[in-house]
């Protein structure tokens, strides 16, 4: 009996090398996914370190100084916001409603299909090639100028994507018989995605729309020529300095200006508007986040 | 089609009350969903005119006698702003895409199968949700303050540990892209990993294979296509990568010959002289041609990959 206990439970030589592998692997997987973090956290330090002097309030509130080699980011920071509310305001219905398109009315065939793969495409297309289309569509044949409509607009179809993306996993997950169910009692398909469908995938929406307002409030490429500029003399403490036909400054588009065309910056500031940027874009994501854990956790299907 | 189900009203009170539907209400709705419809096309127009209006713009040079596509695709000599001797020539500039691309891909792919492979296999749930929402934060980082940080951190690093001349260069770029792009690198390729049967584990640790054994032997080969697809799409976000690598990789138009030269891609090409280009002037309308070249590379690529996650999604 013994013996039988002892050649059951010693370790074969093979048992043993597979014992070595697992460890291995999990050690060097884990290595992997830190060395994703690490940098992350490593850099995020690093740069709140090194804005440090700079970051108050008043740098928030203030307006650039002495060819902005001093002062405050206030009039990129308005510039930011204008510009992520208007491309909101254009590519949130359109986005949810093709959304709904997508999900509630269309039919498994080709039409659906260009859609979908249009949809991948463009999300896919660079960011510099938006700046481009925005330049040839907005700023030139519509004749809007070099304005924050025609910078709204470019990042709203940039945007786009990502509300048509998320809307479309909230509504996919409303169980079909909630619908059915609906649609039993004598409802029509409209009335059925108004009163059921919406209302239940309203966190996925809102999820989508946060993120919209993130990647919006991040991107360069496309503001860049088609309606934001270095500099723009505001005001301290003026809340609305822009006309939708003016050009304005933008968080991005500061922060590569300060650190590639301006010589002679304190150090600290482009650090600190870095950290501004990342900062909103960092809490707006987590915004997102949050809203889905607590929806998902009251979820009751 | 929700009449068909009902059956036909036995109370004509039902009836009565259908035909009291106001007209307003049913014009309105059809109007509605005929806009419901036109916003879902609007996907296909947006995409379509994007390619319309940069070709657009890029189309007049294709006619211009002094301009021939061959140069501006094989040759390396781009000197637009020369008085004598215009050369449009962007090879340098695929060249530098070309190196920049490969180099992030050769870190990220590797780390991010890793990563994807530790976050779907070998970590519990609660590790698993904490590095989901890192990844999601790491994705959501602008690409500006990406380009920020190659511009001071990294390029810092590079010339105190190698000794290079200059610290914003290809091994720079590579690195910075390599970290953009392993977010969507590793929650796609979950995803892919996620896709597998669970009965295919299963099977394996009923075979008494090892968590390594099972990833290695089955859900590997059984995932690949949608790994493949994750590759792809981390190419095509580093190709398009504009801000990070105007401000990592240099401003060098020639071909790097080693990772610590400075190079210039074709995004960071057309962002640094888009600006100083007269509209309607050569120039400006071969950056457009640039554009052009792009959108078609990260098309081929977005299809491809899509067509790859397609065939993970029909098994």
């Amino acid at each position: 009996m013994s013996t039988f206990l002892g050649t059951r439970f010693t370790e074969t030589p093979l048992a043993r090398r597979k014992r070595r592998q697992e460890t291995a692997a999990k050690w060097v997987f884990g290595a992997m996914a830190a060395a994703m973090i690490v940098p992350l956290l490593l850099i995020v330090g690093y740069l709140v370190r090194l804005a440090w002097p700079s970051l108050s309030l008043g740098f928030l509130l203030d307006v650039p100084v002495r060819g902005m080699k001093e002062g405050g980011i206030w009039p990129a920071f308005v510039g930011t916001i204008y510009l992520v509310f208007l491309s909101l305001a254009v590519s949130a219905p359109i986005g949810i409603l093709a959304a709904v398109y997508l999900n509630e009315y269309a039919k498994d065939n080709w039409l659906n299909r260009i859609i979908n793969l249009a949809v991948i495409n463009l999300a896919g297309v660079p960011s510099i090639v938006h700046a481009l289309f925005g330049l040839g569509a907005f700023v030139y044949a519509a004749r809007f100028g070099y304005s924050i409509i025609s910078a709204s607009l470019t990042l709203a179809i940039m945007t786009l994507p990502v509300i048509i993306a998320s809307t479309r996993e909230a509504l996919a997950s409303v169980p079909r018989s909630f619908r059915e169910a609906c649609w039993n009692v004598g409802a029509t398909r409209w009335q059925t995605i108004r009163s059921v469908v919406l209302p239940n995938a309203i966190s996925g929406i809102l999820t989508g729309v946060i993120l919209q307002v993130s990647r919006a409030a991040g991107e360069t490429a496309p503001i860049m020529f088609t309606g934001a500029v270095f500099f723009k003399a505001v005001q301290k403490g003026d809340l609305f300095p822009y006309g939708l036909h003016d050009q304005c400054m933008a968080l991005s588009m500061h922060l590569y200006t300060l650190s590639t065309q301006v010589p002679g910056v304190r150090e600290s500031i482009p650090y600190a508007t870095a950290v501004v940027l990342l900062g909103a874009v960092l809490l707006v994501n987590a915004a997102a986040i949050a809203v889905r854990v607590y929806l998902r956790a009251r979820k009751k299907w | 089609m929700t009449q068909q189900l009902t059956p036909a009203p036995a109370d004509p009170g039902l009836a009565v009350r259908r035909m009291r539907r106001p007209v307003w209400a049913v014009v309105g709705e059809r109007a509605l969903e005929t806009l419901i419809y036109l916003c879902g096309l609007s996907a296909i127009v947006f995409v379509l005119s994007i390619f319309f209006f940069v070709f657009k713009e890029a189309f007049p040079v294709l006619g211009h006698g002094k301009f021939s596509l061959r140069e501006f695709l094989f040759s390396d000599q781009w000197y637009p702003t020369s008085e004598i001797n215009k050369r449009y020539g962007v090879l340098a500039m695929i060249a530098g895409t070309c190196s920049v691309t490969a180099l992030a891909m050769l870190l990220a792919v590797p780390f991010g199968l890793g990563a994807a492979i530790y976050v779907s296999e070998f970590c519990g749930p609660r590790l698993r949700e904490t590095l989901k929402v890192v990844i999601e934060l790491l994705a959501a980082i602008p690409s500006v303050v990406w380009g920020f940080v190659g511009l001071t951190v990294m390029s810092r690093l590079i010339v105190r540990y190698t000794g290079a001349p200059v610290g914003v260069n290809v091994l720079n770029g590579g690195v910075i892209l390599a970290l953009m792009s392993v977010p969507i690198i590793v929650s796609i390729s979950e995803d892919a990993l996620k896709a597998v049967p669970d009965s295919y584990r299963e099977a394996g640790v009923a075979l008494g294979a090892t968590r390594w054994q099972l990833v290695w032997r089955v859900l590997l080969p059984a995932a690949k296509n949608g790994l493949l697809a994750a590759v792809l799409l981390g190419v095509g976000r580093a190709v398009g990568e504009t801000m990070a690598v105007l401000m990592a990789t240099g401003h060098a138009i020639h071909i790097p010959h080693s990772l610590l030269d400075s190079v210039r891609t074709l995004t960071a090409n057309i962002a640094a002289e888009l600006g100083e280009a007269p509209e309607g002037s050569d120039h400006y309308r071969v950056l457009f041609l640039t554009g052009v070249l792009l959108f078609t590379i990260t098309f081929v690529v977005n299809l491809a990959a899509d067509f790859f996650v397609r065939g993970l999604r029909r098994k």
